[in-house]
């Protein structure tokens, strides 16, 4: 038995193999694919009338994604400090939101937000400015918030509020075990000095949890990027709403989906290639 | 503020903690003079901990009172923030903030809770760093020191706040043996300066150096109280002498 355990050293091929097993065979198919398909992009008539006309939806995909993330993050930091919250009203209010949004397809809350949730939230505030006009230094406000209508929040405005309200769900979830993660001595030494509970929040548990929760909203972004192709259902001209429309005019599925494909997965493999790295430096850290 | 009028700075009247159907405390009565050392020890178990976190309120008791430098501790509308500037406390895991500086881990709460300016609050910071004997770690991090260098971190911590009473709970379990006496030195030289302390340990150096009073806690109850020398040479309940047989 003993002259077995020394066997891999006397034979040097097997490191060879290992070696060769484990290199990113994955990684190189992805590359070879996109290197393919970027060539039928330059030669191919088709695949360029294709990327000419959906990659004008890369702009609206990346804004709404990024503008819904970040109302997504303010959302999620709010409800997710309810989350941990002694107060019974907070705490209530922040879970039944989590628990409803968390059981309702993003389609649905998406198609709810647009249609339902910002009109309402629209008559809700005009109503209101309507009613502020009447108090004398309020009559500012209250102006303002008539003037709001709903003509002038477009589908894209629309989409952002619905996949905000979704995210912002999962984000805070996100937060709340960022939060519970941080050892319980933290907040006592924090308390123990006089802090309040909002200053120990703030200068103590929540700079070590954001630290921690890096990662998974990274992985969050990744999410609602993909998830974002949903509001071609509002038939806003993202990249999945214009490769739809160039199938349908162009009849070439092929090209089409390719290109789609093509365009989303250069977005995701680079964001988390972005949060690896980004996971790597935090975790070497203090 | 009667209560000054003896010098008393902290009183203990009966004090209850249930958790759940444990009997944390069942009836503790005692107090505490200005500028006295008062060493708590007992078994696990025997509350003295649970005793300590009720002093600075991190426990609520069920019933009884406790009056911390003339506040009373149970009432409703105590601030509970302003009794805990003035008691300074110190944890058996030091609890260091892992993402400040040694210098910011001081400064932070002079700031928040004193309202001090940064240039004040960095000058405090040094001299306490100074007072505890590590005054070349201002810029390192937590994870970078020893225990009983973060533990030094966390007594001048609670000392920049200029605390009237100091609270000590098992400091020194979980150090190294040869870090212990770094941290029984700064606490020793700080009872020889007169600062009010309660102390959770079982370090029976420090009780020989510096405790003015030793409290023994079994079950929830204090069974026996006196000056260390009367408390170690001439224990007087059974459950003492048992509990000396063991650790001495």
């Amino acid at each position: 038995m003993t002259a077995s355990i020394e066997q891999p050293q006397e034979g040097k091929i097997i490191p060879v193999i290992n070696n060769f097993s484990k290199w990113p065979w994955w990684a190189l198919a992805i590359g070879l694919a996109a290197l393919v398909i970027i060539y039928n992009f330059i030669t191919n008539q088709s695949y360029n009338d294709a990327i000419s006309y959906i990659g004008t939806g890369v702009i609206t995909t990346i804004r709404v994604t990024l503008t819904a993330y970040s109302m997504a993050l303010v959302g999620g930091l709010i409800l997710g400090l309810g989350r941990v919250s002694k107060n019974v009203l907070y705490y209530n209010i922040a879970t039944f939101y989590v628990e409803l949004m968390r059981g309702i397809p993003m389609l649905v809350i998406i198609l709810y937000g647009a249609f339902v949730v910002v009109p309402v939230g629209l008559n809700i505030l005009t109503t209101l400015g309507n009613w502020l006009i009447g108090i004398s230094f309020l009559a500012g406000v209250g102006q303002a918030l008539t003037q709001l209508d709903i003509q002038k929040i477009d589908m894209s405005g629309r989409a952002i509020a619905g996949l905000a309200m979704g995210y912002a769900a999962f984000e805070a979830e996100v937060f709340r075990a960022g939060i519970q993660s941080i050892d319980k001595g933290q907040m006592e030494a924090a308390r123990s000095l006089g802090m309040n509970y909002v200053q120990a929040m703030r200068f103590v548990i929540l700079p070590q949890a954001l630290r921690r929760v890096l990662p998974p909203l990274g992985n969050d972004l990744i999410a609602i990027l993909k998830d974002s192709s949903l509001i071609s259902a509002l038939a806003v001209n993202d990249i999945t709403q214009l490769g739809k429309k160039f199938r349908a005019r162009s009849f070439s599925s092929f090209e089409a989906y390719n290109t789609m494909a093509f365009l989303y997965l250069t977005m995701t493999i680079s964001l988390s290639m972005l949060v690896k790295f980004i996971e790597r430096k935090t975790s070497r850290g203090r | 503020m009667a209560a000054n009028s003896d010098n008393v700075i902290i009183t203990i009247e009966n004090v209850t903690k249930n958790f759940g159907k444990s009997h944390a405390l069942r009836g503790v009565t005692t107090n505490v003079k200005k500028g006295e050392v008062l060493m708590i020890i007992g078994p696990s178990g025997s509350g003295k901990s649970t005793l300590l976190r009720c002093i600075n309120m991190l426990e609520l008791p069920d019933t009884g009172s406790i009056v911390v430098d003339g506040i009373s501790v149970m009432e409703k509308k105590t601030n509970i923030n302003a009794v805990r500037a003035e008691v300074g406390m110190v944890f058996q895991q030091f609890n260091l903030f892992p993402h400040l500086s040694v210098l910011e881990n001081i400064v932070l709460a002079q700031k928040v809770v004193r309202k001090r300016s940064t240039a004040e609050a960095e000058k405090v910071a040094r001299q306490q760093l100074q007072h505890v004997g590590i005054p070349e770690k201002a810029d390192a991090y937590p994870n970078e020191l020893s225990g009983g260098q973060q533990q030094r971190v966390a007594i001048a911590r609670a000392l920049a706040m200029n605390p009237r009473i100091m609270l000590f709970d098992e400091p020194t379990s979980a150090l190294d043996p040869e870090m212990i006496k770094e941290v029984l030195d700064v606490m020793v030289s700080l009872a020889k300066e007169g600062m009010t302390m309660v102390v959770v340990s079982h370090e029976m150096g420090f009780a020989k150096a510096a405790a003015n009073r030793i409290v023994f806690m079994d079950q929830g109850k204090i069974v026996e109280e006196g000056s260390p020398v009367d408390f170690f040479t001439n224990p007087k309940s059974d459950r003492t002498k048992a509990f000396l047989s063991k650790i001495l």
